[in-house]
Formats: C-alpha cells, sequence, structure tokens
C-alpha cells in the first residue's frame, strides 16, 4: 500500500489523524497533513482506508 | 428567475423544510426528511421565500455534492438559498469569511485559522479540560437539586476553552453569550442581530487592539500580529473572532444537553457507556451520538456556479442546493437501522461536522470536550436522571440553526 497526500487540498481537519496517527499528523504551524509513512504495514492498512475515506477535502490517495 | 424553472413537478410534493419533529421521537430528524430521501436521494423543495432549492438529502449525495468545485457557498449569488429572512437581508453586507469563500480565498482564510485546532494540539488541551470538567461537575454536585444542566456543565465547559483558545476574558462570558446567541435562533429581527453583531464586534476590536500591544499565546494574538503585517484588516480579524467565539459556545453545548437526554433515554447504552474504560470505546461512542442528533439542523447552504448532472437531477446554474445534514446521517444505506442508538457502531464517516472544504474547523476540540463530558459525567454521577418529564424538554424547532434544549433539569 503507498499513501499519497495532497497539501493543497488539505483542509486541516484532522479526521486522518484521528484514523491512523500512526501515518498521519498535523504540521503546527498550520495543520496541514504529515505522511509519516507513505507505505504503512499491512496492519495498519484498515485504518488507512478510513482516513482516506473520512477526509472530507479528498486530499488522501491510496494505490494498492 | 422564471416561474416556470422554479415550479415543482406535478409529481412532486411541497415539502416546507421547516416541518417539525415527531413529537414522539424528539431526537430523530423531521420525519418528512427522511421521507423525502426514501424517494430519491434529491430533490426539489420549496422553502420559506417560496424558491425551490435542490434538497440533498442522501449521506453519499452529500458527501459528493460538498466536495464538488461547481457548487459555491458564496452568499452573494443571486438564488442563494438562505435559511430565513434575516440571513437573505444581511447576506449582501457579509465580508469574506470562512463560510462565504469559495477556493483559493478559502484556503488562505481557513489557513490562517487553523493552527489552533489541529487534533494534537487539542490533544494536549485534554488534561485542562478534564480538569476543569471535574470541577463543574464538583460544583453541581455541592450545589442544589434539581440543577440545570445547561448552566452547570453543558455551557461553561465549551465557552471556557473557546475564551481559553482565543485568549478572550471569561469573565465577560455573561455579555458574549447574551449576544452570541442570537447567532443561533430563528426567532429574531434582524434589528436584534445588528445589535448583537455590533456589541459583540467592538467587544473584540477592543481586544484585537489590546493584543497588538500586549501579545499572549492566543488566536487573538496570533490575528493581532496578522493586522500588524498587514494580512488582515481589523474588520476582517473581528469577523473571524466573532465566527469562533459564536461557533465555539452552542454546537458543543448543544451536544452536551441532547447527548445526556438522549442517553437517560437509552439506558442501556447509557450503562455500557459507563462501563467502557477506553478512550478509543468513547472516542466510538462520541462519533455515534454525533451522528444520531446532527446539531447543525439546518443543513449546509450552497448554490451551482454551473450547470451539471446530478443524481438524475438537471441542477442549473444559480438553483440553491442544501444538503440536509441529519438526513444523511440517518440515511439507512450508510446506517443501517439509523433509528438505533448502538455506540459500538462505526460512525465516523457521519456529516455532523458538514464534509468538504468547509468541514468544521473545531471539530477536534468539540470532539475531546464531548469525550471527556460523556466519559466522566455519568460515571460520576451513576443516578443521574432527568428531574421533569421528557415530555416537558423545550426542544428546539427544526428551523433553528443548532438543534438543542434551553434547560436540561436533572437530579441524582
Amino acid at each position: 500500500m503507498k499513501v499519497v497526500v495532497d497539501e493543497e487540498k488539505c483542509v486541516a481537519a484532522g479526521q486522518c489523524v484521528n484514523a491512523a496517527m500512526d501515518v498521519f499528523d498535523q504540521r503546527d504551524e498550520d495543520g496541514i497533513v504529515v505522511l509519516l509513512d507513505e507505505n504503512p504495514p499491512a496492519e495498519l492498512a484498515e485504518d488507512v482506508r478510513n482516513a482516506a475515506a473520512i477526509c472530507p477535502a479528498l486530499a488522501i490517495r491510496i494505490e494498492e | 428567475m422564471a416561474e416556470a424553472e422554479t415550479r415543482l413537478a406535478p409529481d412532486e410534493q411541497a415539502y416546507f423544510y421547516q416541518d417539525d419533529r415527531d413529537a414522539k421521537c424528539p431526537f430523530a430528524p423531521p420525519p418528512g426528511l427522511r421521507a423525502l430521501n426514501e424517494k430519491a436521494p434529491v430533490t426539489r423543495v420549496r422553502i420559506w421565500d417560496g424558491s425551490t432549492p435542490w434538497l440533498v438529502t442522501g449521506h453519499a449525495a452529500q458527501r459528493a455534492i460538498l466536495s464538488d468545485p461547481r457548487v459555491s457557498s458564496d452568499d452573494k449569488r443571486p438564488g442563494f438559498p438562505y435559511p430565513n429572512h434575516v440571513m437573505a437581508e444581511s447576506a449582501p453586507h457579509h465580508p469574506l469569511t470562512i463560510f462565504n469563500a469559495d477556493g483559493a480565498d478559502h484556503t488562505r482564510i481557513r489557513r490562517m485559522m487553523t493552527r489552533p485546532f489541529t487534533r494534537p494540539r487539542m490533544e494536549a488541551l485534554r488534561p485542562s479540560i478534564q480538569e476543569f470538567t471535574d470541577e463543574l461537575i464538583d460544583r453541581m454536585l455541592a450545589g442544589p437539586k434539581p440543577a440545570d444542566l445547561v448552566t452547570a456543565v453543558s455551557l461553561p465547559l465549551p465557552s471556557l476553552m473557546i475564551c481559553v483558545l482565543l485568549g478572550v476574558p471569561y469573565a465577560d462570558h455573561d455579555f458574549f453569550q447574551e449576544h452570541a446567541q442570537w447567532a443561533t435562533r430563528s426567532d429574531k429581527t434582524v434589528e436584534q442581530q445588528n445589535a448583537a453583531n455590533a456589541a459583540l464586534g467592538g467587544y473584540l476590536a477592543n481586544l484585537l487592539q489590546k493584543k497588538m500591544e500586549e501579545p499572549a499565546e492566543d488566536v487573538l494574538s496570533d490575528f493581532a500580529a496578522r493586522i500588524k503585517d498587514g494580512d488582515l484588516t481589523l474588520p476582517e480579524a473581528v469577523m473571524l473572532s466573532m465566527i469562533l467565539l459564536i461557533a465555539g459556545h452552542e454546537t458543543s453545548s448543544s451536544m452536551i444537553t441532547l447527548g445526556t437526554a438522549l442517553l437517560l433515554d437509552n439506558p442501556g447504552q447509557l450503562a455500557n457507556l459507563r462501563e467502557i474504560d477506553d478512550t478509543k470505546a468513547v472516542a466510538n461512542a462520541v462519533e455515534e451520538i454525533l451522528r444520531y442528533l446532527t446539531v447543525p439542523q439546518l443543513g449546509q447552504r450552497r448554490i451551482a456556479a454551473e450547470d451539471f448532472e446530478f443524481e438524475g437531477a438537471e441542477i442549473k446554474a444559480g438553483d440553491g442546493i442544501i444538503a440536509a445534514l441529519p438526513a444523511g446521517n440517518w440515511d439507512p444505506e450508510a446506517f443501517p437501522e439509523p433509528e438505533k442508538l448502538d455506540l459500538t457502531r462505526k460512525a465516523s464517516h457521519h456529516v455532523a461536522f458538514g464534509w468538504g472544504i468547509h468541514q468544521c474547523l473545531g471539530q477536534q476540540l468539540a470532539r475531546i470536550e464531548l469525550q471527556v463530558v460523556y466519559g466522566t459525567l455519568y460515571r460520576r454521577v451513576p443516578t443521574l436522571r432527568l428531574a421533569v418529564d421528557r415530555d416537558e424538554l423545550d426542544f428546539r424547532p427544526a428551523d433553528a440553526l443548532a438543534f438543542g434544549i434551553s434547560e436540561l433539569p436533572v437530579t441524582w
């Protein structure tokens, strides 16, 4: 699984951090998404898919 | 707009979006909304001013329309479906804000406001939220019975937290709570709304000027620094501060009050919640209660910026669009048996905070406040119960901006 984030689209809602905090964080100065692990392990795959599904700005893409 | 364009098709019922809740199921969305969704996820409805915007009730359709760049939030476009006449009259005077800006303008304004509300910053606030919640419960338990949960816990907690974040002295809370409430009421005149805005605006302008001279670690000081740097004008900073102050009050407060009434009405679920000793499970329960109650009940208001086809509807540029969030959160396609409150349900895809680029800025603050209150109050006061019959509770009508109950008399 490969995760791609689009900083331009991100609106800093923080939903991805709720869903998968080992994979996503927020930049302190403006809350924009920070990708901690672009190839997350299989056990986090479901959380990461959920993060992409609940990102309100559709800023997370997953390449399987 | 020509009459032919606004007339409902013969097979479509005129549905007044203000149709009220079912007194027997006061927590549920108005039954008319759910009936519409059974027919189609997108329908034409007639609203208070006689216009006929599209009403989007389906969960998937709401998420699609609210993230569609062909749809605008610009409330100055003719045809915008205002929730009431006060908003219709004031819209021409609205400055550009986080609510009515699109695209790059929206990104610029939103990014100025996001810093204090990130999930990691809110998580760091959890201990203070816990401490203050405990203090409020102590005070309630030491005081007379019955107590009003709104004045004892629901309002002071979010009010204090938003004050701490903004750098607004909490000692002034009587003043701004009184003026903030007008923003969410439907029974107001333009004069009342203008007077409240002027009072709050003057107050915040003074505070911003003080922060320019003596900055601290708070949002108003951030705005004050941006005014000095020429990134923001004083009126813009006043408007952004007012939005945060007002939004920080009613919504979380309503969720604490309504959530408690709902749980007391579902003793089995409440008993389960009391037993949970795991922040993740409490967080999950909060998402389900958010789904169930959907406090922003008037719906997200938008306008089509161009012609397009959507879910079988021929949407034209200038058509109003309303995403009725409570209906989306009770769409059986997304949440099977939506009328069943199930705190173990996976509900994080709800739209209680809206969807798309305008999704609630303060949602992580709200979540942690709710997690702390729901995780503390019922455990510390296991005999908590309503001090009146449920029928006597004063549920706000469905045309109020935020769903709520003005008073919740409780005893223990």
